[in-house]
């Protein structure tokens, strides 16, 4: 019934945007909203619309226009998200955004690129929040496509240096899902645990079917039987939950290093693993990060979206986003996507924790402090009402994380 | 390795038995009536979520006996209304029926449940681990799921061999049309295996459905493997279900734990393939990797090999 009412809501949203409001600035925002991974997509839905309430309550850009966020349901597929993002583009929505899945940003840049080389002064932009995949800032760079979170090289690399402080650590088993990200985190795990920590093991890589699996106990045991310490993995979404899930069934007690151990249902698994401190995660910021503006805006996001289940907010990078976005279109003093681009391309920005964070514009790709933390008991914040939340046991500041990149970007003319 | 062979196998089983649940009903269905049910892995949806449902008022206990009776009663309705009034105008229209009808259901279930997976909850008495065996724990909630699965195969195969009603399934499963001609109520008989068929799948998405993610892909995800179950096992055959099922459910289960490639096999002659070769990808792609396809891949050498199936006796 909710959702006939939402849809109901949506209809009747879209009819008063098309007759009338015109001033609006549309956001597609493409990404799973149904399947196994349509929890994280529905989080990350929820948050950009919050950060977009909050642009608009304060006035919104140019003097009074206001930003509009549609939601399109990729269903996890590069293929889908192509159909969406035509839709989109179709409807009039000349920027848009994704982020859960690297295969599927990867269509869409590309799709993007020959996009707006065919329909000059039609441009569409793609910001990008969360698709990590290194070849998105290197080989297959784009001028149109603009990314916020930290490649998953920069991030294998900061968890390896944690991983080589920790001599206890003496088995390691990798496991990820089977496609462009999660055959990166692989390659760039071996490759530099094999630099940083030789002595090091690895007794278990492995790759699975993405969101098909809904019980990992095969794979735990298989784990399990390796006699591993540590787990390494890229796993998001559905594949974190699970994955950790079978892991609490099976008592399996070993160290995890996650990217996404924070995504939506992750920590209520890890809660049910009982493994104090002993999951954690790299990310640009968490909940236990405090800073007085950040602080205030996620309290205010969990009392309007947080929900039964207490979600806090995830992603500085989509706030940084929308406020970067929101700047350049005043700075641009327009809401084309050219002129937008354009203030982007090397934009510096003053991040919600009072922290300078920047645009490369050899790559499109924000540099930013990155933050490795645990999961566990004995903090300010926790997280899906478990009691337990995230500790930072690390900081890399932004200049540490500036790798070189390939890219060769066309501007253009 | 004992301990991977061990969990390995239990969780083989768990899976097969709960395939065999499904099958069970598609099998019989199949060799009664002729309609290979598209729908049979949507009315084991329907079974998780009207158990979801009925959890949210009065828990999990009453749910494992109200929704497959529901579920039930919902099946013998599409059988006497829908497909019955199908039945005249062929197979091919019966078989197309359950096929719009499990679209139908997928999205009904979306919008009364949202398309996000529901907190369908494993109860809280079972939420323990029941054992536990070299440092690894074992859920007592698979351990009920196992139970469960075999208590019910052990009934349906007592109520086909022991009781009167079964007898005459039984031989309308060889001879349906002798059974007609012998002056039983053949529709009745088909309108109750197709609602006991459906109860029997719902039973499976009220065990499964805390375990498993109760959620609006978990008809279409399940509902290939079921065919190659029916397939492999020999269609109308339940003891071939029963085999294929518990086959099915160890090959998958071991394949994940095997990390062979194609690579390492000729390795050992002394010949090295590399992922630049020709075909790379496929030559060092490890048996575990390819786990999902093996069950397909079994599917198609039955049908070429052995198209009646395992213990299939019976062109339809």
């Amino acid at each position: 019934m909710k959702n006939l009412l939402r849809s109901a809501l949506a209809g009747v949203a879209f009819l008063a945007a098309a007759f009338g409001a015109q001033a609006q600035i549309k956001i597609a925002y493409v990404d799973p909203l149904s399947g196994l991974q349509s929890a994280v997509g529905e989080h990350g839905l929820k948050q950009l619309q919050f950060a977009i309430e909050t642009v608009n309550a304060k006035g919104g850009v140019l003097g009074g226009q206001k930003l509009e966020v549609v939601g399109y349901d990729n269903k996890g597929t590069p293929q889908e998200s192509l159909v969406q993002v035509q839709k989109a583009i179709d409807a009039g929505i000349r920027y848009i955004t994704q982020g859960n899945g690297s295969g599927a940003a990867i269509a869409i840049s590309d799709f993007v690129s020959k996009y707006n080389e065919r329909n000059p002064g039609k441009e569409v932009l793609y910001f990008n929040y969360a698709a990590v995949d290194p070849s998105l800032t290197n080989d297959k760079c784009s001028y149109w496509h603009f990314r916020w979170d930290a490649n998953s090289d920069i991030k294998m690399a900061a968890l390896t240096n944690y991983i080589k402080t920790k001599s206890a650590i003496k088995k390691v088993y990798i496991i990820g899902q089977d496609y462009a990200f999660g055959q990166s985190v692989r390659k760039a795990a071996r490759e530099m645990l094999g630099q940083k920590r030789p002595d090091i093991q690895i007794v278990g890589d492995e790759l699975h079917p993405l969101a098909k699996i809904t019980d990992f106990s095969p794979y735990i045991a298989k784990i399990k039987a390796s006699g591993a310490d540590s787990v390494i993995t890229g796993n998001w979404g559905s594949d974190m939950a699970l994955l950790l899930k079978a892991a609490a069934d099976a008592g399996l007690q070993a160290d995890w290093y996650t990217y996404y151990a924070g995504g939506a249902g992750a920590p209520t698994a890890v809660r049910q693993t009982g493994l104090d401190h002993r999951v954690f995660q790299i990310s640009e910021w968490h909940t236990n990060v405090i800073a007085p503006e950040m602080e205030a805006f996620e309290e205010a996001f969990l009392k309007k979206y947080g929900g039964p289940n207490g979600q806090r907010w995830w992603y500085l990078r989509l706030k940084n986003q929308i406020d970067m976005f929101t700047n350049a279109i005043n700075q641009a003093k327009s809401a084309e996507p050219k002129a937008v681009a354009a203030v982007l391309h090397n934009m510096r920005h003053k991040n919600a924790l009072g922290v300078e964070i920047f645009m490369r514009p050899t790559d499109h790709s924000v540099f930013q402090d990155m933050y490795i933390s645990s999961l566990g008991s004995g903090t300010k914040y926790d997280e899906e009402k478990t009691g337990w939340g995230w500790k930072t046991v690390g900081v890399i500041p932004a200049a540490d994380t500036v790798i070189p990149t390939t890219c060769q970007m066309k501007a253009p003319t | 390795m004992l301990e991977l062979v061990i969990f390995s196998s239990l969780n083989g089983i768990l899976y097969g038995m709960l395939l065999f649940l499904l099958a069970s009903g598609l099998t019989l269905i199949f060799s009664m009536m002729g309609v290979l049910n598209f729908a049979h892995a949507s009315f084991y949806m329907l079974g998780a979520y009207f158990g979801y449902q009925i959890s949210r008022y009065v828990g999990y206990w009453p749910g494992l006996v109200i929704a497959p009776v529901l579920v039930g009663l919902v099946g013998a309705l599409v059988e006497r209304y829908g497909l019955r009034a199908v039945h005249k105008h062929g197979h091919v229209a019966e078989l197309l029926f359950t096929f719009g009808l499990a679209f139908i259901i997928e999205e009904g279930v979306q919008m009364i449940w949202g398309k996000l997976a529901v907190d369908y909850r494993v109860p809280e008495l079972l939420n323990f681990p029941a054992f536990t065996l070299f440092e690894t724990t074992y859920p007592a909630f698979k351990l009920f799921m196992l139970l469960m699965s075999v208590a019910t195969f052990l009934a349906l195969l007592s109520l086909l061999t022991k009781t009167r009603v079964g007898l005459i399934i039984q031989a309308a499963l060889s001879h349906p049309h002798t059974v007609g001609t012998l002056g039983h109520n053949v529709p009745l008989v088909f309108m109750m295996v197709f609602g006991v068929g459906c109860g029997l799948a719902a039973l499976a998405g009220v065990i499964a459905g805390p375990a498993l993610v109760t959620q609006p892909a978990m008809a279409a995800s399940l509902g290939p493997i079921l065919f190659v179950v029916v397939v492999v096992g020999g269609l109308g055959s339940l003891a071939g279900a029963f085999v294929a099922s518990l086959a099915i459910g160890l090959i998958q289960t071991f394949a994940v734990a095997v990390n062979v490639s194609i690579a390492d096999v000729i390795g050992l002659v002394g010949l090295k393939v590399d992922s630049n070769a020709f075909a790379g990808d496929l030559w060092n792609a490890t048996v575990a990797q390819v786990a999902p396809v093996i069950p397909y891949l079994l599917l198609v050498l039955v049908l070429i090999l052995r198209p009646h199936g395992l213990m299939g006796n019976r062109d339809s």
